[in-house]
C-alpha cells in the first residue's frame, strides 16, 4: 500500500459543525491553530485523537475531523493517558481549559508531565468560568471581580507555565490566540516533541473576561537567545507577574512513558491459559 | 471413627506469622488433593492487632467456614478469649502453655511451647509459625513433603532463611509425634486431582487475562491491590499495560480511554474507588464505551472497617450515578465463579458496550478455595461489534438498530471518524440538536440490556422440588446458603434457592418463576438495609423475608438454617 496520499489541507482537518463560541472569542484561533499544525505535519486525520473536557474550549473536538473524545470535567488527560498507552501510533491532543487542568481536574496534571507520557496538553487559558456564565477560575488575577467574587477574588492565581516546569513537564510553551503564526507552530512542536508537551494559551473570553486589550500591553517574545534548557531561568521567568512572556520556554530530552512501558509491542507472546492456571495446580 | 472433615481456626498477633502458618497448611492440603475453603481476617494495621485464619478441609466439597471450629490455635491469650466460644463439642484447643492458660472445658488439650521451641530449640524465633505448620501436618495426618515444596516456593529469595524454616518445619512435625493423639481428625493420604487452589483476586486477575485484558489503571486499595500487582507482573510479557493512576478518577478514566482505542481494559477497586469512579460509569453508558470494574467491597462507610467483609456497594453499582443509563452488575459466588464470572463480565461489557461492575467482597477476593481446571479452549470470548467497509462509508457511531447495539470503529481506522461524547448526541455523534435525538438515544442504550436480559444464563434452582419457601442470595454468599439449604432439605424442611449471578439486568424471568412456585422468600444479605431484598421488592412487587448480618464477617451454614427453621416453625 504505497499509494501517494494526496496532500492535507486544513479542510481535512475541518468538521463540518460550527463553533459555538462566542463573536471575539479566542478559542476561535487555538482552533484554526490547531488544524493548520495537523496540516503543517501533513498527519493522517484518524491517526489523531483529540480529547477534552467540559468547558467553551472542550468543545474543540466536534469543530475537528478527527477521532475525538469530549469526557468530563476535569478527565482530559486520564483518557487521553489511555487512548496513548493502547496505541502509541496516534497523535494525541488534550485541550482543556484552566477550570479543567488547574481546579476540578488538577490532580492529574503532575503525574502526566512525571510519566512523560507523549500527548500534547494545550491549556486554553481564558482565567474566568465562562460557559457557567462569568465565576472566578484558579488563574483569575486577584482582586478580579466576578460573579462569585463579587468584593474580588482574594486568591492567588495559578500560573500554569511555572506549574508545569515544576511538574517535571519535558516541552514548556505558552502562546496568545492573537499571535496565530506562532501559535500553531508552538502546537506543532508540541506534537513533535517525544513526551508530555504543556502549551498554555492565552485565549480571551470577550464576554466575561476581555482581557484582550491588557494582554496587547503585557505580552513579550522570550529573549532571542533564550536557553531552552534552563529550567530554573524558565521559572523565574514564569513568575513575573508584569509580562507574560510567549514561545517556548523548556525543552528536555527524557525517554517517553510509553516506551519505557513498552506499550504494546508487536510479536509479544500470547496468552497460555492452560501454563498459567497450572502455577495454581 | 477418623474424621475426614477439620476446620482448623488460628489466632494471634498481626504479623506473628499466623495467616502464613494457617497458609502452609491450607495449600498443602489442598495440594494433597482435598477441597479447601479459607477465610482469613486481619487488622487493618501491618503489625500488631488481632488476626486470624480460618481453614476447612475435607474429602468432599466444602462450601463454606462451616459451623464453628473443630480446632483451635491460640497464638495467644487474646486468641483463646476470643474463639474458644466457637470450639465445637470435643474440639481440640492447642496453645502454648507459656502464654495461654485455658478453663477446663469439653475438649481436648494439647498444650505445645511453640515459643520455647522455637526460641531455644531452634534458636529461631520467627520460625514458630512454620512449627505449629508442622504440628498440624502431623497431628492431621497431612505428608510433610507437601509443605515442604511451599516453603522452598516461599523463602525463594531469601535462602538464608530456609533452612531455618524447614528445620522448624520437621521439628513441629516430629513434636506433635511424641505427644498422644486424643482426638478423631485424620486426614487419610487422598488420590491427588487435578483441581486448582486459588483466592478470588488469582481468580479474577486469571479469567481477566483470559478474556483479552490487555490494559488496566488501578489505585492501590485493600482487598483488590492484589489484581494491580498481578497484571503489573503478567501484563509486560503480553504486552500489556498495567498503570498505577493517581487516583481511582485517573484509573477508571484511563481504562475508558485505553478502551475507546480498542483494549479491552479494566481497574479493581474497594468502596471508596468505585464512589470516586462513578462520574465515568456514566460517560461509559452515555459515550457506550465497555469497560469493567471490579469492587472488592469491603465494609463502608467512609473508611469503614478496611480489611473486613460487608456486601454493602450493591445499590452503588445498580443505582450509583446521576442519570438514566445501562449497566452490568455481575457478583461471582465463589472462587470458581470469580474465573467465569470475569470472562462473562467483559463479554457483556463489550457486547452491549458499556460498563460491567464486578461485585467481588473481602472474603470472595481473599479467600482460598480449590476449583476444578478449567476447559479453557471451551470459554467463549466475545469482542465489540465492528462497522463494516459499507458502513464506514457514512459511519454513524451511534446508529439506531433493533438490538441497540451500533458497530464501534476504533482510532486509526480510516472512515470511522467520531466523538465520543458525553452530551446527548445523535447518529452522528453529532450535540448540537440534542432534544430532537434525546428519545431515540435513551431508548437505543436501554434496548441492549432487554437484549442482554434475553440471553442471559438461567440460575439453577437447587433444594425441594414442592419447596414452600425460597431461598435467593447474591455474591459470595452462594456456598453458604447451599450448605445452609442442603441441611434443611436433610431435615425434611421444603426448600429451595436459587442464586443469580447476573444481577443487572436480573433474569427476572426465572427469578419471577421461583418467587411465584414459593410461599415464602428469605433474602441472606451481609449488610444492614437489605440492598438485593429491597432490590427484589422493587423489580417483583413481594416482601421478603430478610436475613442481615453486618459485623464484617461471612454467613456460617447455621446462622442461615436456623432463619430457614424459624420461617418454617413459623409458618
Amino acid at each position: 500500500m504505497t499509494e501517494q496520499l494526496a496532500q492535507l489541507t486544513v479542510k481535512h482537518y475541518k468538521s463540518d459543525q460550527k463553533p459555538i463560541w462566542c463573536p471575539g472569542c479566542g478559542d476561535f484561533a487555538v482552533l484554526a491553530c490547531t488544524h493548520r499544525a495537523l496540516t503543517n505535519l501533513q498527519l493522517r486525520p484518524e491517526n489523531v485523537v483529540i480529547v477534552s473536557g467540559i468547558g467553551c474550549s472542550s468543545r474543540i473536538p466536534y469543530f475537528c475531523k478527527t477521532y475525538g473524545f469530549h469526557t468530563l470535567h476535569g478527565r482530559t488527560l486520564p483518557v487521553a493517558t489511555g487512548v496513548k498507552l493502547v496505541n502509541p501510533d496516534l497523535t494525541v491532543l488534550a485541550m482543556a481549559g484552566d477550570g479543567d487542568l488547574f481546579s476540578i481536574g488538577a490532580g492529574h496534571m503532575p503525574h502526566a508531565a512525571a510519566r512523560n507520557v507523549s500527548i500534547t496538553c494545550v491549556c486554553m487559558n481564558n482565567q474566568i468560568y465562562g460557559l457557567t456564565k462569568g465565576q472566578t477560575s484558579p488563574t483569575s488575577v486577584k482582586g478580579h471581580t466576578t460573579k462569585s467574587t463579587p468584593y474580588g477574588s482574594i486568591s492567588q492565581p495559578m500560573k500554569p507555565v511555572l506549574l508545569a516546569l515544576a511538574y517535571g513537564a519535558t516541552f514548556v510553551a505558552r502562546g496568545y490566540s492573537s499571535k496565530t503564526h506562532q501559535l500553531a507552530d508552538l502546537i506543532a512542536q508540541g506534537i513533535k516533541h517525544k513526551g508530555f508537551a504543556f502549551i498554555e494559551v492565552n485565549s480571551p473570553c470577550t464576554e466575561f473576561n476581555n482581557t484582550y486589550d491588557l494582554l496587547d500591553t503585557m505580552v513579550e517574545e522570550l529573549p532571542k537567545d533564550w536557553d531552552t534548557r534552563d529550567r530554573a531561568g524558565a521559572m523565574a521567568l514564569a513568575s513575573t507577574e508584569t509580562k507574560v512572556h510567549l514561545g517556548l520556554f523548556y525543552k528536555e530530552e527524557r525517554p517517553a512513558y510509553e516506551e519505557m512501558a513498552k506499550a504494546f509491542e508487536k510479536n509479544v507472546n500470547a496468552f497460555d491459559a492452560n501454563a498459567y492456571l497450572a502455577r495454581f495446580a | 471413627m477418623p474424621k475426614e472433615e477439620i476446620i482448623i481456626r488460628l489466632g494471634g498477633e498481626g504479623g506473628e506469622g499466623v495467616i502464613s502458618a494457617g497458609d502452609f497448611f491450607a495449600l498443602g492440603s489442598a495440594r494433597t488433593g482435598y477441597h479447601l475453603f479459607t477465610f482469613r481476617t486481619y487488622p487493618a494495621e501491618i503489625k500488631g492487632g488481632h488476626a486470624w485464619y480460618h481453614i476447612r478441609v475435607g474429602s468432599k466439597p466444602v462450601l463454606s467456614m462451616g459451623d464453628g471450629t473443630d480446632v483451635l490455635v491460640a497464638f495467644n491469650a487474646e486468641a483463646y478469649n476470643n474463639h474458644i466460644g466457637l470450639l465445637n463439642e470435643n474440639g481440640v484447643l492447642i496453645y502454648d502453655p507459656d502464654t495461654v492458660t485455658p478453663t477446663n472445658g469439653n475438649f481436648i488439650k494439647y498444650p505445645i511451647p511453640f515459643n520455647k521451641i522455637a526460641k531455644e530449640d531452634l534458636d529461631f524465633l520467627r520460625g514458630k509459625n512454620v512449627v505449629v505448620t508442622g504440628f498440624l501436618a502431623g497431628l492431621f495426618g497431612l505428608d510433610p513433603s507437601s509443605l515442604e515444596g511451599l516453603i522452598k516456593s516461599r523463602f525463594r529469595r531469601r535462602p538464608e532463611l530456609l533452612d531455618q524454616n524447614l528445620k522448624s518445619l520437621y521439628t513441629g512435625y516430629e513434636f506433635s509425634k511424641k505427644i498422644e493423639k486424643a482426638d478423631p481428625y485424620y486426614l487419610k493420604p487422598t488420590e491427588r486431582v487435578g483441581r486448582l487452589v486459588m483466592n478470588g483476586n488469582d481468580a479474577i486477575s486469571a479469567g481477566a487475562l483470559l478474556a483479552g485484558c490487555r490494559f488496566f489503571a488501578g489505585y492501590p486499595i485493600t482487598p483488590a491491590s492484589d489484581i494491580l500487582e498481578t497484571l503489573a507482573k503478567e501484563f509486560p510479557a503480553l504486552g500489556g499495560v498495567c498503570l498505577q493512576a493517581e487516583d481511582e478518577i485517573s484509573a477508571i478514566g484511563s481504562v475508558i480511554g485505553a478502551s475507546y482505542a480498542g483494549m479491552k481494559a479494566m481497574t479493581a477497586t474497594s468502596g471508596p474507588g468505585v464512589s470516586l469512579m462513578t462520574e465515568f460509569m456514566g460517560l461509559s453508558g452515555m459515550a457506550e464505551i465497555p469497560a469493567v470494574i471490579i469492587d472488592a467491597q469491603r465494609a463502608g462507610p467512609a473508611t469503614g472497617m478496611p480489611t473486613k467483609l460487608e456486601q454493602g456497594d450493591l445499590n452503588h453499582a445498580l443505582y450509583g450515578g446521576h442519570g438514566d443509563f445501562p449497566r452490568i452488575v455481575i457478583a461471582p459466588g465463589s472462587v470458581e465463579d470469580c474465573f467465569y464470572q470475569i470472562i462473562n463480565a467483559f463479554n457483556m461489557a463489550e457486547k452491549y458496550q458499556t460498563i460491567a461492575v464486578f461485585l467481588s467482597d473481602q472474603s470472595l477476593s481473599q479467600r482460598t478455595q480449590t476449583m476444578n481446571k478449567p476447559s479453557t479452549a471451551e470459554i467463549a470470548i466475545a469482542d465489540r461489534l465492528r462497522p463494516t467497509p459499507e458502513e464506514l462509508k457514512d459511519y454513524q457511531r451511534f446508529s439506531i438498530t433493533d438490538s441497540g447495539i451500533s458497530p464501534m470503529s476504533l482510532p486509526s481506522e480510516e472512515g470511522g471518524m467520531y466523538v465520543a461524547p458525553g452530551l446527548e448526541h445523535d447518529e452522528y455523534g453529532h450535540v448540537e440538536d440534542p432534544m430532537k435525538s434525546r428519545v431515540a438515544m435513551t431508548t437505543k442504550r436501554f434496548r441492549k440490556m432487554e437484549k442482554a436480559q434475553k440471553e442471559l444464563e438461567a440460575p439453577p434452582r437447587y433444594g425441594a422440588d414442592d419447596a414452600e419457601i425460597g431461598v435467593i442470595g447474591w455474591g459470595s454468599t452462594e456456598g453458604v446458603i447451599r450448605e445452609a439449604v442442603e441441611q434443611a432439605v436433610e431435615k425434611g424442611y421444603k426448600v429451595a434457592a436459587i442464586h443469580p449471578k447476573v444481577l443487572c439486568p436480573l433474569p427476572e424471568e426465572e427469578v419471577g418463576r421461583f418467587i411465584s412456585s414459593v410461599r415464602r422468600v428469605i433474602v441472606p444479605e451481609l449488610n444492614y438495609s437489605g440492598q438485593f431484598a429491597k432490590y427484589l421488592s422493587a423489580t417483583f412487587a413481594i416482601k421478603p423475608i430478610r436475613l442481615n448480618k453486618y459485623v464484617g464477617l461471612p454467613f456460617t451454614p447455621g446462622e442461615i438454617f436456623r432463619k430457614i427453621e424459624e420461617v418454617v416453625n413459623n409458618d
